[in-house]
């Protein structure tokens, strides 16, 4: 596979979303269109209202956690869907800044299938793999 | 008594123990037969190995017949834990807060349906909210929010949505004592602001059943349930709310789990000590959790009977009851001769109180409670009630539903939902759902065998069949 790309993984009751980047930022935006595609095709949105996102926490798998929940709360709160992200994160300060490409959920057009409760702490792991890429991944409950 | 399998002892007919080892504090003991218990994750068996670790842990840690790998609990496992001592755990709890079934009785045969099946679908799906995106028929104001955390199906029906005599058969009267608003973060109340009297998505449903077969005369006359007559379901739980309060709070005792002095075994355990700050904080949230579900559930009610008075007037639709699956409750149980408080957790499993037990309602005192078990689309429900001796089993709790066999992910690749519509349609089954997808991974055969599962928990002393239930139609979210 490309060095950048996503996939789901296997559990027994809900879904595992996996990411791959050069860069940890690039890894986190993978893991997220792999959440989306948990909802909806990431091709059927049209990136047309951004969402500004900026956080901070004190270890790499902590803050994918706050990552993809606070795009599951967006999600809810503003009833949107996403199809692009925009993910800067500091490896050293772990500060990451994010911009999400999205718009409202449409019923018709996006026919959602489910939508996330949280995001989990089972599987979660931020890791660099032997060939140098990131690796971004947890369990999703649905 | 039988051979030793996969490393469980068997202790009785559906029982089996798992040996204490390593840093486990208490047995593990898992009710199922020997080809459910074959057919099982072996993740099940290390996540009830590492719920024994937990503090305070009393007795054993359980697993019900339904048992599967869940988050840090298995989904199906039951943990009591002292009052005193013991902790409190978000992930023993999981997102979906108070998430359960209740029960509606109509008196109307299945004959009355005969013309009105199709109307009766379109209705309902038109009447309840279900689905991504979709909104409730009211939002919330600040202190609406409060008030309704507070008081959950009693305040539903304080403001109209239903009738004084539903609550009496509502787990804990309709309103779960000792919600904390305060507790209940902004973000969680503002997930929730639109989401009251909405079904959810994914394995929630609400469906218009037929009493297919009767298993116990006396119990399911008591109950209402009478064969070949229509009753509905409602499966579902506390919404953006409860999923936040689960989000916030698994975060929380995750991060001072150390303080504590806890050591997980699995991050997913996060729990804190019952008497710490955030153990109170928490329960004071999950209550409200538990509120708002119940409140939810009522509402739901509400609208269903709505649709339902447009085509039969006289039919009331009463509650026949109304059981959460996903919970921490305190309760008073008899351990080795002793009466001790305990904090018990439910994920994935229902109470079952025995006969005779004092917080069940007058109505079904000397039947015991009715425990409703859910199925999916084409497969059936069940009705059980709770057996005597189900204290001493597994602190009166029973299994709560079938279990995936198969992840969505595997269920999307085998099925196309038009398919699966089409096939269940061809069995008398109309399902109404927005979304073919969501409908291929809830297909039936992405599940297992719910029969299977109610007859283990029979065997094993939980709970007693009562009645099988079969859909006619399913709303999906």
């Amino acid at each position: 596979m490309s060095s950048v790309g996503w996939e789901h993984f296997h559990h027994d009751a809900d879904i595992g979303v996996r990411g791959y980047g050069d860069t940890l930022g690039e890894a986190f935006e993978q893991v997220a269109l792999a959440m989306m595609a948990v909802i909806i095709d990431p091709g059927d949105v049209q990136a047309r209202c951004p969402v500004n996102i900026a956080l901070r926490a004190s270890e790499p798998d902590m803050l994918l956690f706050d990552w993809l929940n606070e795009l599951v709360f967006v999600m809810a709160a503003r009833n949107m869907v996403f199809g692009r992200f925009d993910v800067r994160v500091d490896e050293s300060s772990l500060q990451l800044a994010a911009t999400a490409w999205g718009e409202p959920v449409q019923r018709d057009r996006h026919a959602p299938a489910v939508e996330i409760k949280g995001v989990t702490l089972t599987e979660l792991a931020v890791r660099r793999l032997d060939d140098g890429r990131w690796l971004a991944q947890c369990v999703v409950d649905v | 008594m039988g051979t030793v399998l996969r490393g469980l002892v068997p202790i009785g007919d559906c029982a089996w123990q798992l040996p204490k080892k390593g840093a486990m504090r208490v047995p593990g003991v898992l009710f199922a037969s020997a080809e459910l218990v074959q057919a099982m994750d072996a993740k099940v068996f290390e996540q009830m190995a590492n719920v024994a670790t937990l503090p305070g842990i009393v007795r054993a840690s359980y697993a019900m017949p339904d048992a599967h790998w869940g988050y840090g609990f298995p989904i199906g496992g039951v943990a009591a834990f002292d009052a005193e001592e013991g902790v409190i755990s978000a992930g023993g709890v999981g997102f979906d807060i108070s998430c359960g079934v209740r029960l509606l009785h109509t008196g109307l045969p299945v004959s009355e349906l005969r013309d009105v099946r199709e109307r009766l679908a379109d209705l309902l799906q038109a009447r309840i909210p279900a689905g991504v995106g979709s909104r409730g028929r009211i939002r919330l104001s600040p202190s609406d929010m409060d008030a309704m955390l507070e008081g959950g199906a009693r305040w539903a029906v304080d403001r109209g949505w239903g009738e004084r005599e539903d609550l009496d058969h509502v787990e804990e009267r309709g309103c779960m004592d000792g919600a904390d608003p305060t507790a209940v973060s902004e973000r969680a109340k503002q997930r929730q602001r639109d989401e009251m009297g909405t079904l959810g998505s994914g394995n929630h449903y609400l469906e218009v059943q037929r009493v297919q077969r009767i298993f116990d005369g006396a119990a399911a006359a008591r109950f209402g349930l009478v064969q070949d007559e229509i009753v509905i379901s409602i499966h579902c739980g506390s919404r953006g709310l409860g999923h936040q309060i689960g989000t916030d709070y698994l975060r929380r005792m995750a991060l001072e789990a150390g303080r504590h002095g806890l050591q997980l075994p699995d991050r997913e355990l996060a729990c804190a000590p019952i008497r710490s700050v955030t153990g109170q904080a928490y329960l004071g949230a999950m209550r409200a959790g538990i509120n708002c579900a119940l409140a939810n559930r009522q509402m739901l009610t509400h609208l269903v009977r709505e649709v339902f008075a447009m085509l039969w007037p006289s039919a009331p639709l009463r509650v026949i009851y109304d059981v959460s699956h996903n919970t921490c409750k305190l309760e008073r149980h008899e351990v080795d001769g002793e009466q001790r408080l305990l904090f018990v957790h439910r994920k994935g499993a229902t109470r079952a109180w025995p006969p005779g037990h004092a917080s069940l309602p007058e109505a079904y005192r000397d039947t015991g409670q009715p425990v409703l078990i859910g199925g999916t689309m084409g497969t059936a429900s069940h009705v059980l009630v709770g057996a005597p001796g189900s204290e001493e089993r597994a602190f009166a709790s029973a299994c709560h539903g079938a279990g995936r066999a198969m992840s969505r992910h595997a269920a999307r690749k085998r099925w196309r939902g038009g398919e699966v519509r089409d096939g269940l349609a061809g069995r008398g089954i109309l399902v109404r759902s927005p979304s073919l997808r969501g409908i291929a991974e809830e297909a039936p055969e992405a599940y297992k065998d719910v029969d299977a599962v109610v007859e283990a928990a029979e065997r094993a002393g939980l709970a007693r069949r009562v009645a099988r239930l079969v859909p006619l139609i399913c709303i999906k979210g």
